[in-house]
């Protein structure tokens, strides 16, 4: 960031104190009074071509005495109240279905703070020998299917990481709340202002947009750029964000996991090897739109090629009559509107929670270091790799270890190609 | 309201089992971060390390607590190594992505290992080899005065975790002042200067790299014998960014920085948070809800990190000439 010698003026503070009272006083309004704080467990009984077992007896049990019960209903699932941080016994009643249950009728669940599923399976298990975790065809294409899905979320919020490092250096690490403020924004619109997702999701891009990208570059990175911070101060300056984000929407949503009021128990469709819901679908075809536009933006337009030649030299672009500052506002306000589609793309396909960017934000990383840092062809390649990355190493990798497998191929990369997949030699300095 | 007590409980914190294990990986990053300038992200790295070497040295294998000491100073100094020797050649923003990277590989890891006791960690009497040190009889019940006072088990541990604070930060201040530490420092000012000088800048890094892992690993295993437990889900990367806050409040590069940034930050957390329970429990506080306390807590972390990084980034004992903080 570029160094002068004007501080940070009282009208600053005025400013910031008054966004900070309207924003909470925004929320405030909005945010109904009461959430429920427990999480939903999703039983599901299928036999081995997935069709739906419906009538299957289903038993949680749990630490202090909680105990629940369950039938599947048409679509073979039975949705079970369970409390959260706690590890709950699922036991299916042998007795309720007609075939025997493959890996055993009783599974023990951790639940932590987010919805969990359990698959129970029928039939005679044979075939790959050990049941679900043999590799095969249908397995791999299905993985496949979710890593690409993975990948348009991944690249919808690093090609914004991209660009604002690309321009201002700075490495956000608070990158990952634009997601979940995006989620949420869209959350509030959906269930507390009572709009349909399709058009909640809209207005919500362009608020958050407005809010979190212009607002936030406008309040925060703007006078710490005419202060001169340097980029590592910067990079803790977005460490405290995010943390502040975070926990603020804890304050007003609590903790527990969310869903959209339209689309999410939406049953998946057939395609021949692979099951996928027709929201995915969709969702990832509006996001190849986007994408697509955003590259030819940068491409063509006045805008674009002066954002990549800020990217290229800042100070350069800057004697040549480029409109630096604009330039940057541009980029927080695509940037976020961005991360916005990706958080509400992610609510509709998961839920919406207050980790959900942070439980991304390395995969951003990961994705914007293997393509390389600041290039933009490079956010997106990278991004696929790590999207399908992360899927397929379930196939090796016990489910926990995928984001580590992700994480650990970018750290190979940097080892081999420091520069990233496209990035050029002289930008590692 | 009971403001001797919410006090005497914060004074407590202060000075308490929590406050001395971040308070060793925090010098450990002052090592690092304030005299070498390395941005390691994932000092909570070597804090598990520290952690799971005694806890599964003494659950797992049944060996005891001072050989799982050793262990842990050696996974310790390994790590530095593995962390260091790629990426040390790297820009400043690439280490701090990939020593996160690093420290989110190691949890998950320990969490899908069995022998590491999975998502629910190694419990067990991982101390017991040093409490059985406990010089204080059996037949004191606590020691201290009023509410401000520690059971005989928490009154030995913090004893012991503030002589380990005093010698790892005399020996830091004893290196800092050697011609050692005035090359680390010269190499956190102007790499390229110091290395035209002749003196190897990569082995001095991987060196300030090892001595602040290795301090990491120590509060690990304090932990992990103060709880008689150890948890993956404890090791996320905010416990990291703590340590940023508690060593930026403190003063960076001063040796008295993390001491002082320890104490006050968790003085701060625990008068908070007392203060609002009180507040909602006598009903003078009638805006929040008991469960919105923990949130403040940590918003007021995240707002406290952010201004104390624009307005004062040398802390409380620092030297801002000293600390410009700026890119690589």
């Amino acid at each position: 960031m570029h160094r002068s010698t004007s501080g940070f003026s009282p009208r600053w503070l005025l400013r910031l104190a008054i966004a900070g009272l309207l924003g909470i006083g925004i929320t405030l309004g909005l945010a109904p009074a009461a959430w429920a704080e427990d999480l939903n467990l999703t039983v599901r009984v299928q036999d081995e071509e997935r069709n739906a077992i419906p009538d299957a007896a289903i038993t949680v049990e749990g630490d202090d005495g909680y105990s629940a019960a369950g039938v599947t209903d048409g679509e073979g699932i039975a949705l079970i109240p369970v409390p959260a941080n706690s590890i709950v016994t699922v036991t299916l009643d042998e007795a309720t279905v007609t075939q025997p249950v493959i890996e055993g009728n009783v599974r023990e669940v951790s639940i932590l703070s987010r919805d969990k599923t359990v698959i129970f399976r029928l039939g005679e298990g044979g075939g790959g020998g050990d049941g679900g975790s043999s590799i095969t065809m249908e397995r791999v294409l299905q993985l496949l299917f979710g890593g690409i899905v993975l990948s348009f979320i991944i690249a919808l919020a690093s090609l914004g990481l991209s660009l604002i490092f690309g321009t201002t250096g700075l490495t956000n690490f608070s990158h990952g709340e634009l997601l979940t403020l995006g989620a949420f924004t869209a959350l509030v619109l959906n269930t507390a202002g009572g709009l349909n997702i399709i058009i909640a999701a809209p207005i919500a891009i362009i608020l958050s947009a407005a809010l979190w990208g212009w607002g936030q570059n406008q309040v925060l990175w703007k006078p710490l750029r005419r202060k001169g911070t340097g980029l590592i101060a910067a990079m803790i300056v977005s460490i405290g964000l995010a943390i502040t984000v975070r926990y603020l929407i804890v304050f007003f949503f609590g903790g527990a996991p969310k869903s959209f009021e339209q689309f999410a128990g939406q049953p998946p469709i057939d395609l021949g090897p692979i099951f996928v819901t027709p929201k995915e679908l969709i969702l990832s075809g509006i996001a190849i739109v986007v994408l697509i536009a955003t590259v030819w933006w940068l491409k063509v337009s006045r805008l674009g090629k002066a954002t990549r030649a800020v990217s290229d030299n800042p100070a350069l672009a800057s004697s040549s009559g480029v409109n630096v500052e604009l330039v940057i506002s541009a980029v927080w306000i695509l940037g976020a509107g961005l991360a916005a589609y990706a958080g509400v793309f992610l609510g509709l396909t998961q839920n919406v929670v207050w980790t959900m960017g942070q439980y991304l934000l390395l995969t951003f990383f990961a994705a914007v270091v293997l393509g390389g840092l600041g290039t933009i062809g490079g956010a997106i390649v990278g991004s696929f790799v790590v999207g399908i990355t992360v899927q397929l190493s379930t196939l090796l990798v016990p489910t926990e270890l995928k984001t580590a497998a992700a994480l650990f191929l970018m750290i190979i990369l940097l080892l081999i190609r420091p520069q990233g997949l496209l990035g050029r030699r002289e930008r590692v300095g | 309201m009971d403001f001797g007590f919410i006090l005497s409980q914060s004074i407590t914190q202060a000075i308490g089992v929590t406050a001395i294990i971040y308070c060793i990986a925090a010098i450990g990053l002052n090592v690092q971060f304030g005299y070498g300038g390395l941005l390691n992200f994932g000092q909570v790295g070597f804090v598990a390390i520290g952690a799971y070497s005694v806890g599964a040295t003494v659950v797992k294998v049944g060996s005891s607590l001072w050989l799982g000491i050793i262990i842990g100073i050696l996974l310790g100094i390994a790590l530095a190594l593995l962390l260091g020797i790629p990426t040390l050649r790297l820009r400043a923003d690439y280490l701090a992505i990939v020593t996160i990277a690093a420290s989110e590989i190691i949890r998950f890891a320990s969490k899908s290992i069995d022998f590491l006791g999975g998502a629910q960690g190694v419990t067990g009497p991982i101390g017991a080899d040093f409490y059985a040190l406990n010089p204080f009889p059996e037949s004191v019940d606590r020691i201290g005065f009023g509410d401000f006072s520690f059971t005989r088990i928490d009154m030995w541990l913090v004893i012991t975790g503030w002589a380990i604070i005093a010698l790892i930060t005399l020996l830091t201040w004893a290196l800092m002042r050697s011609p050692w530490g005035r090359v680390v420092k010269g190499i956190r000012e102007d790499e390229d200067a110091v290395r035209s000088l002749g003196k190897n800048t990569y082995l001095f890094k991987l060196q300030v790299l090892i001595l602040g892992g290795v301090f990491g690993s120590l509060a690990g295993m304090y932990s992990a014998v103060a709880k008689g437990a150890v948890q993956p889900d404890g090791f996320v990367p905010d416990f990291t960014f703590f340590l940023y806050v508690m060593l930026i409040l403190g003063g960076t590069a001063r040796v008295m920085g993390p001491l002082l940034g320890a104490a006050i930050f968790w003085f701060l957390l625990v008068f908070v948070e007392q203060t609002l329970k009180e507040g909602v429990s006598s009903g003078v506080i009638s805006f929040i809800t008991t469960t919105q306390i923990g949130p403040i807590r940590f918003i007021l972390v995240g707002v406290g990190l952010m201004l104390l990084m624009i307005f004062r980034p040398q802390g409380i004992l620092g030297d801002r000439k000293e600390l410009m903080l700026d890119a690589r």
